[in-house]
Formats: C-alpha cells, sequence, structure tokens
C-alpha cells in the first residue's frame, strides 16, 4: 500500500460528493466508486465514510432514500442535492485553484526567486 | 446550525431514536454484507468473507457514535472549539482585544446608566395598582400642578371622568413622641386619598373621606413603611398610640404599604395626615382660600372606559365653570393631564426631554463604539487574510471561518458588555443611595433590575453582530488563490466605502457630543459665577420653625425677634435676617401686582406679577443684597402702620418706568389694599437659575406675620462653629425647637442640580466620544499608512517632500475628520437649544464654546494622526525596497 496517500482533511466529503455525482450509491457502492475514480490511489477506513455521510446528510448537500441494492440486499441509496451539486462544483473550482498554484509554487525553480 | 435547528433535531432525536438507532444499525450490517458479498464473489468461503468485512469496518461502536453525534449535530461541540479557538486568537492580540473589550464595555456601561435612570424615573409607573390608568390634572400654559383646596374640591365633585379625586401637598411639621422632636416631612392629603389609590394598609388602617368632618376633625396619622422602621423600630404596637404634631395631639392609625412612596417619585415622606388639619400642621390655613394654589398635585383613577381626551374635554367643562363663576381667582382654568410620578408635566417633560436625550446620545456612543470596532474588525481581517486563505484552502468552510470570526466578536461583545453591565451596577447603585440635598427626604428609585441587565445583555449581542458583520463581505470574496499568490498588498480604492462613512458619522457623534458638553460646562461656569441677587457665601441659614414650638401668628412674629436678637449676641455674626423662604432653595409664592387705582383685580387686569417674600429689618444686610434706592422695612412698620414694600429693579421697571420713579408710589394686590414701595433692590434670581429676570418684592414680616421663617445668618466665623452656637442659641429659647441649620451655598446645590448633573452627563459622554474618535481615526490613519507603505517609499525615494508624504497618507483622515467636525458641530448647536432648559445660559453662540469645540476636534485629529504620521515620515524607502 506505499502508493496510497492519506486524505487530506477535508476532502473525504469532496470525494464523496463526487463519487455520488455520477448517480445514486449505497455506502459500500462509494467506497468502491471512490476507490475506482481514484485509482484505488487514496485509502479510506471503511468505517470512517459514514460519519461523513451523515454529516453530509444534515448539511443537506446529500439526500437518502431506502432501496434494494444489486446483490438483492436492503440498502439505503445516497444522491445530490440541489445544494449538494452547488457546493460539489465550488469546492472543485477552489481545489483545483490550489492545487496549481501550490504546483507552480513547487515547481519553481531557483533563479526565479 | 441554529440553535433552533439544533434543538428541533434533539427533540426530533428523541422520539425518533429507536427508529433511528435501527437504521444505523441495519445501514453498517447493509454495508458489511455488501462487502462480503464482494470479497465471497472471489472465492473467500462465506464465514471467512463476513469475518474480514468485519475487520476491515473497523471500529464499528466508535464510528457508530460519531454517526450519532454528526445526527445530532455537535453545535455545542463546534461551539466550545469556536470559543476555545477565539479565546486563544484574542489571547494572542491582548491589545486588540483589552482595547475592544474596554470600548464596548464604556459605551454599553453608559447605555446601561442611562437606562437604568429612564427606567426609574419615566418607564417604571408609580407604585400603586393599576397605575396605567393613573393621571394627575395640571392647569394653563404652565402645565402646573399646583391648585387650591376649593378648587379641588369642585374638580372633586364636578368631574365625570374619574372613580376618585384625591390631593396632597407636602409639608415640614415637628413630630414629638415624648422626647426629642423632630422635624419631618409629611405629606397632607385629601380624605380619600389612600382609597382613589386602591391601597391596602400594611398595618392598621387608613384614614377615609368618611373621617373628615370639617377643619382639624381628623387628627389621624398614617405611617410610612420606611419611617416606621426608623422612627418606631417596626414596633407593632404604635397603631393606636397618640403623639404630638407641631403640639397638636394625633393618632397613629396604621401604616402603609412597604413599596409605597407618595405619590412623587422621588420624594419620600415620613408620614400622611389628612389635609382637613392643616391649620395645626401649618400654623394657619388656606382650606377657604381660592388663590391660594398650595395642593401639589391631584391625582385620580379613569373610569374604566374613559379615554384621557374624553377626561380632558369633561374637566374643559369645570374649567369653564370656574372661570365663570370665580374670575377674580380663576382666570384660565384650562385642564390638562400629565403622569403622575414627576410632579406631573412640570417636572416630568424637562425631565424626560433631558433623559430621552442622553438615551439618544448614549446610543450613538454606542452605535460609534460598534463602527469603531467593526473597522478594527475589518482591519484585523485584511490582516488575517492569509491566514483565512490557508485555513480555506485546507478544506474548512467560509461558514466555519465567519462562524468562528463571529464568535470571536461575540466573545468580545459578552465581555464588554458584563463588564459594562458591572459598572453601571455600581454606579446605579451609589446613585440610589445618593442624598444630593440634605434637608429633603429625596431617593432616586433608579436601583438596577433584571430589565436593566436584559437591555445590556441585548445591547451586548445587538453589537456584537452589527460589529462582526462589518468583515463579512470583506472575507466571503477571499480568494485563497490571489492571496496565496499576492500577498496582502491590495491597494486601497479611491471611491467612498462604507468604513469611511462610519468614520464620518462618528466623528460627528463625537462633535455633537462634545459641543453639548461645552456648553454645558459654560453655562455653569456661567452659572456659577453669575449674579443671584444675594451673597451666598459666609451666609448660614437656620430653619427654626415657630410654628413647630406652637408659636403662630403674632406669638411667631414676638419668638422671631427674639431668636434675631439671640443670634445677634452670638460672636462674629455681623448681621442676622428674617425671610420665610430664601430664594433658590426651596420654590417660592408668587402674587399678582396691580396698578394702585385698578379696580377690578382679575388676572388678566395684572400689572405684573411677582415673587413675594416677607423679610425682617437686617434681612438685606444679611442676605448680600444692595439697596439700590430708599430704605429697607424697619420693626415701625407693622399693623399700626401703612403697608409697606420693598421692590427689586425689575418690579420698579415694569410697573413705573424706573428705579426713582418708583420711591413713594404705591400698588395694590388683589385683597385691594394700598402698598408703598419704600426701597428698591437689585434684581436676582428667584427660583430657578434659568428664569428670566422676574420682579418681587419684600414685605415686612411685622405687617405680614409669618409662621415659618428661616434665619440668614451672616459671620465671620467658621460655619461649623456658627451652627454650634445658633443650635445653642435656640435651644435656650425654647427646648422644643426642632432646627435645621446648613449653609446657603449647600442650600443652592438645589437651585444648581439639575445643571450639574447634565454637565456632568454630557462631560463624561463627551469623553468618551472623544477617544472613540481618536481610537477610530487612529485605527483607520494606521491602516491605511501601514497598506501603502510601498508606494509611500516609492514616493520618498522619487523626492516628495514631508507635506506631500503626509498628503498622500493621511489626507483623507484629516478629509472626513473635518467633513465630521463641521456636521457634527452644526448637529451639536441645534441640539443645544434643548439644554438651555436646564443650563444657565446655555447658548451655542459662545465664541469660546465654537474655538472650544473647533479646538479639541483638532486636538482629537492630531493625537489620532500623530503615530502613524510619524510611521510616514520616518519611511526609509531603501529598507522597504530592500525587503521586496
Amino acid at each position: 500500500m506505499a502508493d496510497q496517500a492519506q486524505l487530506l482533511p477535508g476532502t473525504l466529503d469532496l470525494l464523496i460528493l463526487k463519487a455520488v455525482s455520477l448517480g445514486p450509491l449505497h455506502g459500500y457502492g462509494i467506497l468502491l466508486r471512490i476507490g475506482q475514480i481514484s485509482d484505488r490511489a487514496l485509502l479510506i477506513e471503511q468505517g470512517a465514510l459514514y460519519p461523513a455521510l451523515f454529516r453530509l446528510v444534515r448539511q443537506g448537500l446529500l439526500k437518502a432514500n431506502w432501496g434494494k441494492s444489486d446483490n438483492n440486499r436492503r440498502a439505503k441509496f445516497y444522491e445530490l442535492t440541489l445544494a449538494g451539486r452547488k457546493r460539489l462544483k465550488e469546492e472543485t473550482d477552489g481545489w483545483k485553484r490550489l492545487a496549481s498554484a501550490i504546483a507552480s509554487a513547487l515547481a519553481a525553480s531557483p533563479e526565479e526567486s | 446550525m441554529t440553535l433552533v435547528a439544533y434543538f428541533r433535531s434533539l427533540t426530533e432525536g428523541i422520539f425518533r431514536r429507536s427508529r433511528i438507532e435501527h437504521d444505523l444499525e441495519e445501514e453498517l450490517r447493509s454495508h458489511v454484507e455488501h462487502r462480503a458479498d464482494h470479497l465471497a464473489s472471489s472465492g473467500l468461503d462465506r464465514a471467512e468473507a463476513e469475518r474480514r468485512a468485519r475487520a476491515e469496518f473497523g471500529a464499528q461502536l466508535r464510528y457508530k457514535e460519531e454517526c450519532r453525534e454528526e445526527l445530532r449535530g455537535n453545535f455545542f461541540e463546534t461551539l466550545g472549539q469556536d470559543i476555545r479557538y477565539s479565546a486563544r486568537v484574542l489571547r494572542k492580540a491582548p491589545g486588540f482585544t483589552v482595547v475592544a473589550v474596554l470600548t464596548l464595555a464604556f459605551a454599553i456601561g453608559a447605555n446601561a446608566v442611562v437606562f437604568g435612570v429612564l427606567n426609574g424615573l419615566i418607564l417604571r409607573p408609580l407604585n400603586v395598582p393599576q397605575a396605567q390608568s393613573l393621571y394627575e390634572i395640571d392647569w394653563g400654559a404652565e402645565k402646573s400642578g399646583w391648585h387650591s383646596y376649593p378648587d379641588y374640591l369642585d374638580l372633586r365633585d364636578r368631574n365625570r371622568s374619574f372613580e376618585s379625586l384625591a390631593a396632597f401637598s407636602i409639608s415640614n411639621v415637628a413630630m414629638d413622641t415624648g422626647s426629642n422632636p423632630s422635624s419631618n416631612w409629611v405629606y397632607q392629603t385629601s380624605g380619600n386619598y389612600f382609597d382613589a389609590l386602591d391601597l391596602q394598609p400594611y398595618l392598621g388602617r387608613f384614614f377615609h373621606a368618611a373621617d373628615e368632618r370639617g377643619p382639624n376633625s381628623a387628627p389621624y396619622i398614617v405611617l410610612s413603611y420606611s419611617f416606621w422602621q426608623s422612627r418606631f423600630q417596626s414596633d407593632r404596637s404604635v397603631v393606636g398610640r397618640i403623639v404630638s404634631l407641631n403640639k397638636h395631639p394625633f393618632t397613629i392609625l396604621g401604616i402603609a404599604p412597604q413599596d409605597f412612596h407618595g405619590t412623587v417619585l422621588f420624594f419620600v415622606p415620613d408620614f400622611y395626615v389628612p389635609m382637613v388639619n392643616q391649620e395645626q400642621i401649618d400654623g394657619d390655613t388656606t382650606l377657604n382660600i381660592r388663590s391660594t394654589r398650595w395642593i401639589i398635585g391631584i391625582v385620580g383613577h379613569l373610569k374604566p372606559h374613559i379615554t384621557p381626551e374624553q377626561a380632558t374635554s369633561d374637566l374643559g367643562s369645570v374649567g369653564a365653570y370656574l372661570e365663570k363663576n370665580y374670575p377674580k381667582e380663576d382666570g384660565q382654568m384650562r385642564f390638562s393631564l400629565s403622569r403622575p410620578s414627576l410632579v406631573g408635566d412640570f417636572l416630568g417633560r424637562p425631565v424626560r426631554a433631558f433623559v430621552a436625550g442622553l438615551m439618544l446620545l448614549a446610543g450613538l456612543i454606542l452605535l460609534a463604539a460598534c463602527a469603531n470596532l467593526g473597522s478594527l474588525f475589518a482591519a484585523r481581517a485584511a490582516d488575517r487574510s492569509r491566514e483565512i486563505a490557508l485555513r480555506l484552502s485546507l478544506g474548512s468552510s467560509r461558514s466555519r471561518i465567519l462562524r468562528s470570526l463571529f464568535t470571536e466578536a461575540g466573545l468580545i461583545s459578552l465581555a464588554g458588555g458584563a463588564l459594562g453591565t458591572w459598572g453601571s451596577f455600581l454606579l446605579l447603585n451609589r446613585l440610589t443611595v445618593w442624598q444630593p440635598f440634605p434637608r429633603f427626604p429625596i431617593s432616586m428609585p433608579i436601583k438596577p433590575d433584571a430589565s436593566v441587565m436584559l437591555v445590556a445583555f441585548l445591547l451586548a449581542v445587538i453589537s456584537g453582530i452589527l460589529f462582526g458583520l462589518v468583515p463579512v463581505r470583506q472575507l466571503l470574496r477571499v480568494d485563497p488563490y490571489q492571496v496565496v499568490k499576492a500577498g496582502s498588498a491590495a491597494g486601497p480604492g479611491r471611491r467612498i466605502t462604507a468604513r469611511d462613512l462610519l468614520l464620518v458619522v462618528q466623528i460627528a457623534i463625537c462633535a455633537v457630543l462634545v459641543t453639548s458638553s461645552m456648553v454645558a460646562i459654560r453655562g455653569l461656569a456661567r452659572s456659577l459665577h453669575s449674579s443671584f441677587g444675594f451673597d451666598p457665601s459666609q451666609a448660614v441659614l437656620a430653619d427654626a420653625n415657630a410654628k413647630m414650638a406652637g408659636y403662630v401668628g403674632d406669638a411667631a412674629l414676638l419668638m422671631q425677634k427674639r431668636m434675631i436678637a439671640a443670634l445677634e449676641s452670638i460672636p462674629g455674626v455681623k448681621s442676622v435676617g428674617l425671610v420665610d423662604t430664601p430664594p433658590l432653595t426651596m420654590g417660592g409664592t408668587t402674587t399678582l401686582i396691580f396698578n394702585e387705582n385698578n379696580a377690578d383685580p382679575r388676572p388678566s387686569n395684572a400689572a405684573t406679577q411677582a415673587f413675594m417674600y416677607h423679610i425682617s429689618p437686617d434681612y438685606f444686610h444679611a442676605a448680600g443684597t444692595s439697596m439700590l434706592a430708599g430704605r429697607s422695612v424697619n420693626w415701625h412698620d407693622d399693623k399700626n402702620a401703612p403697608l409697606v414694600a420693598v421692590v427689586n429693579r425689575e418690579f420698579a421697571v415694569k410697573v413705573y418706568g424706573s428705579v426713582e420713579t418708583s420711591l413713594g408710589k404705591y400698588f395694590k394686590r388683589r385683597d385691594g389694599k394700598r402698598i408703598q414701595v419704600v426701597g428698591v433692590v437689585e434684581d436676582g434670581k428667584y427660583l430657578s437659575l434659568t428664569e428670566d429676570q422676574k420682579a418681587a418684592m419684600f414685605l415686612s414680616v411685622a405687617q405680614y406675620p409669618m409662621n415659618e421663617a428661616w434665619l440668614v445668618v451672616r459671620s465671620n466665623s467658621d460655619s461649623q462653629q456658627l451652627a454650634a452656637g445658633i443650635q445653642h442659641a435656640l435651644r435656650s429659647l425654647d427646648p422644643q425647637l426642632p432646627i435645621f441649620i446648613e449653609t446657603w451655598d449647600t442650600a443652592l446645590n438645589g437651585a444648581l442640580f439639575a445643571s450639574r448633573i447634565a454637565t456632568i452627563a454630557l462631560g463624561v459622554l463627551g469623553v468618551m466620544g472623544a477617544i472613540l474618535s481618536i481610537t477610530g481615526i487612529f485605527g483607520m490613519a494606521a491602516y491605511s499608512v501601514s497598506k501603502r507603505l510601498k508606494e509611500l517609499g516609492i514616493r520618498i525615494a522619487l523626492g516628495a517632500r514631508r507635506k506631500e508624504v503626509l498628503d498622500a497618507a493621511l489626507g483623507r483622515a484629516v478629509k472626513l475628520l473635518a467633513f465630521g467636525s463641521a456636521a457634527g458641530l452644526a448637529l451639536g448647536l441645534l441640539a443645544t437649544r434643548v439644554l438651555a432648559y436646564i443650563v444657565y445660559q446655555a447658548t451655542p453662540r459662545d465664541p469660546l464654546v465654537l474655538t472650544g469645540v473647533v479646538l479639541s476636534m483638532a486636538l482629537v485629529g492630531l493625537v489620532a494622526t500623530w503615530i502613524p504620521a510619524q510611521r510616514a515620515l520616518s519611511l526609509d524607502p531603501l529598507t522597504l525596497l530592500r525587503e521586496e
């Protein structure tokens, strides 16, 4: 697991929003989706997902409904609310700007300073 | 999360707990099963897959608890975090914190004190049942509450709007319970007084209307609760006891309720007696005289469903009846209603206007303080933009950052509010026990209560929100990318910002306060040095009430002559005079003056209205009043001699044209007797320092004997020693004489009281306003200098002169200051018109005041911009440029 990165604080929420933005998912589905879209580079302990989900529901960014999964098991499915979609966009933009700022800062060569 | 939402989710949580628990349980189980399905599908056997799935999930209990916490919303936890964080941030900036907390503490404290006074004197009604339907009857354009007894009877019997009308007056009487007679303050009331106010006795019984059967028919006393405690040590057997008032036997009927202090707000009487016994209390009776208005107030509850307007028009018909039937005495009787408590509108109006004005000023101070703190916060937020950008980029939400800023504002406002409230409680409690006039049983009913605390708390919360809001817009625009890249060197815009406006408003408020306090201080100084028409220094007043020892009429005169002789023989005494009421101490009596040949003495025919004094021959010497012409009265001007009077200059000029022509002339009073002017004295002040010049006349006490009179003693010796001498001399004449001695200067405190209070209050507010302005301008100037260091450095490097640098650095601040001061000065000049009611000769058109205001505002500006200016001038462009 050496190539897996620790999550920065605050990024889990963003990842969950992103995962769910592609369609309603249950908890385990979200984990799988995050693993899939991040090429298994990010490490999340499975249980840690749930406090985050409950938080996002309370903030009104996600809504949840019980349903049947592909395995024919009862599961709670999460999807984005309107506010969630908006938040996802904001956070994505902010993240991109920060990342490029840090990237360019790190890429600066000694002569320029 | 708001508190409301928190509580909602909390209560819902309680009701739905089991379902939620069930849901949570099932969701986690579903997760593990899905994982196990997944693992099993890759070849593990089912039991092993489930074991591994559970293990991979991690600490189930912990996550469950975390989920529950998220579900509840951890309002208090985040609040706790925010508070801890904010406290840490504030501790790191102690200067900022102390300034902010103190600013707010002063502003909120000032508001709490003024509100306490407002609450005690104006908002809180008298302590009687159904106080909201209780009204007092005033008459005339001056809204005078003074009435005569016959007028009272007519009002009581002829009106159709009041349940019943009660009258009361205040007198001084000697109570003797067997030893050591004391001089006490008493309400003389109509028999129905307690019934009209709907009161029940604390002990014993009250007197009633049925007890009144003609003059001196009701020798009864109802004690006030506090007097019962202090004089009779709460002895319950006192009911039914007979004590003597002015040597007449009176029976104590009962004790008034504990929280009832009479119907004048700050004057607490010792006991109550029926006014039909006036002759025994005052030494003479005016019960049958319609023109003597000695009743202080007539009060009563309106009948149900009667509006004050209906009652006023009903009283109008009573007034018309009086005008028609008693044109001599009641020329113009237009009645109006007012709230009792502050002697009706007579005292109530100026007090209400002044306290309301103070409240407004205090509110402005608080607003200025909020503006100040708002810009401080905004400046801090700008300085912290890097930190905030970092927090934003690390995933903190904007709302969380805003919340932590608001927590900072909240902490500061609560700390300031608590400190301010504490201070105001100290001050209000001091004021409550303050006895400004030793002779009168004054109590300021302004003990701080829960409402003061509530108001202070609300003000703290509101101001916290107000100044916490200022940096919000700025924060919402923070772009972490820009800030991290460019540092904090956003150049200041040229356009006028909200912060500039706040500052101008604040400076204007300060200028208003400075202007009005200067006008007040000038007025007070002037009134202290103005001519009173007498010289209070080195004069001692002794109240030796002959009537209290049973001397009435001619016996009183004889006694007074003996007292004068006794005091004159005290070593060091220069002269001793007698006067019924010393000017400027406790009101005065006015009388209508008619021309000698006037035959119809109705008020509209009067030549003037004059203050009337009764004096002994040496009074003018003793008082230090100078004679302008003629002579004083003398002992030969007695009952067998023609009536004579000394008048003041105003009287002489108004009635006869000049001082010289007035000597030897005659005038008449309402009784038609001719009185000859034998002398003229200088003008003086009689009732208040702010009054316009009034006419006055002085009659011979030998021709008009007075039962109550003050001795005026002028001497060189120390007043303490003199007082002992006076006490001894008078006691040896009659040991039963209650005596009260004070210097005339002390007695004048009453006349100066209002303007002193006004001056102190305005002065304190003015200083606070100035301090706020200084910190406000300083904050802005320092901030703008530090923001533009680079630009200033370049200017200096390019050879800008000092003036140009200063102009660039501080021009804006100075412009704002000038603009604000001008606006404030103009407003202040308007505001001082209100002051003219209270403060002697409060005129804003005083060059000294104008210069003073301009100078102080300039000083404020200089102090506030000194440090930033020094910083701008001492810039070293080289260092600056190297740092970049």
